[in-house]
């Protein structure tokens, strides 16, 4: 059960990128030129999500969730170095090629080969980073 | 229908479907972390429903060109470089930074979290720095 609502929701998710323009770099490197050619439509995406979320998750999070004993739920508060230098990262990453994570891997079903590229170099990073931060440790 | 309305109503799908995965099954969905638990931690069964969740995500995007007979996107218009760099640095940087758009932006703001909302804003900045940078001052594109 919980799987299957696992699919469904990753399947939602999967149509909102499609839908929304997530799922083409040229669109995304366009609402990221900011100060050339600015295509604002992608402001929308975030704005329409957040909107829901914001709403919808006050009430879910006053109750249980549904299928599972509680909700898992990130506990740290405090904005370190790591967390700015990751996300400042991402960010440059993100404007290199157009790609977020998870349009990344809607992408794949495309079948481009520099889609499939990108989501194996993003798997090296993610285990890169892994290995880096265990040795600074 | 306007430029707008598409990309809204996605995000409207998109807040749904964080939302779904957090009323279920109480998780954020983060697809960044989502998708390092999920390799590195193979198929144990704990696992099991984020590799359904993302299996959905690559059979939605399916599902919605085929229903919609919309055209899928042009490929990427940069090289393999590009691709290259820009996957290593989003793989590095969301592990690190623990998150992406979804769990950060999407999940995150939606929470009231001053770390995603902190992140959010760091990664857009460093976004659009880049893209200007890189097509504007550079002209590497």
């Amino acid at each position: 059960m919980k799987n299957l609502a696992a699919l469904a929701c990753g399947l939602l998710f999967g149509v909102g990128l499609a839908l929304s323009g997530m799922t083409d770099t040229a669109k995304v490197l366009g609402f990221l030129d900011l100060f050339g050619r600015w295509d604002p439509d992608l402001l929308f995406v975030m704005g329409g999500a957040v909107c829901v979320t914001l709403v919808a998750f006050r009430f879910v999070l006053r109750g249980k969730p549904l299928l599972a004993a509680a909700f898992s739920l990130p506990t740290r508060r405090d904005v370190d170095p790591r967390l700015l230098a990751g996300a400042g990262l991402f960010g440059v990453g993100w404007g290199v090629f157009g790609y977020c994570p998870g349009p990344a891997l809607s992408a794949l079903v495309y079948l481009d080969l520099k889609t499939g590229v990108f989501v194996l170099s993003m798997l090296a990073g993610m285990a890169l980073a892994g290995a880096l931060s265990r040795r600074m440790a | 229908m306007t430029a707008y309305l598409t990309p809204l109503l996605g995000g409207l799908v998109i807040g749904l479907a964080a939302t779904g995965l957090l009323c279920l099954l109480g998780r954020i969905a983060g697809i960044s972390g989502i998708l390092w638990n999920a390799v590195s931690g193979g198929l144990h069964s704990d696992n099991g429903w984020r590799w359904c969740f993302l299996a959905g995500l690559l059979l939605g995007p399916l599902l919605y060109h085929a229903l919609s007979a919309t055209p899928y996107p042009a490929a990427p218009g940069l090289g393999m470089p590009f691709a290259i760099t820009g996957g290593l640095l989003v793989g590095m940087g969301t592990r690190l930074g623990g998150g992406c758009t979804s769990g950060h932006g999407v999940c995150g703001i939606g929470r009231l979290s001053v770390r995603s909302l902190m992140a959010t804003v760091t990664f857009m900045t460093t976004g659009i720095a880049t893209v200007y940078l890189l097509h504007h001052v550079w002209r590497l594109v």
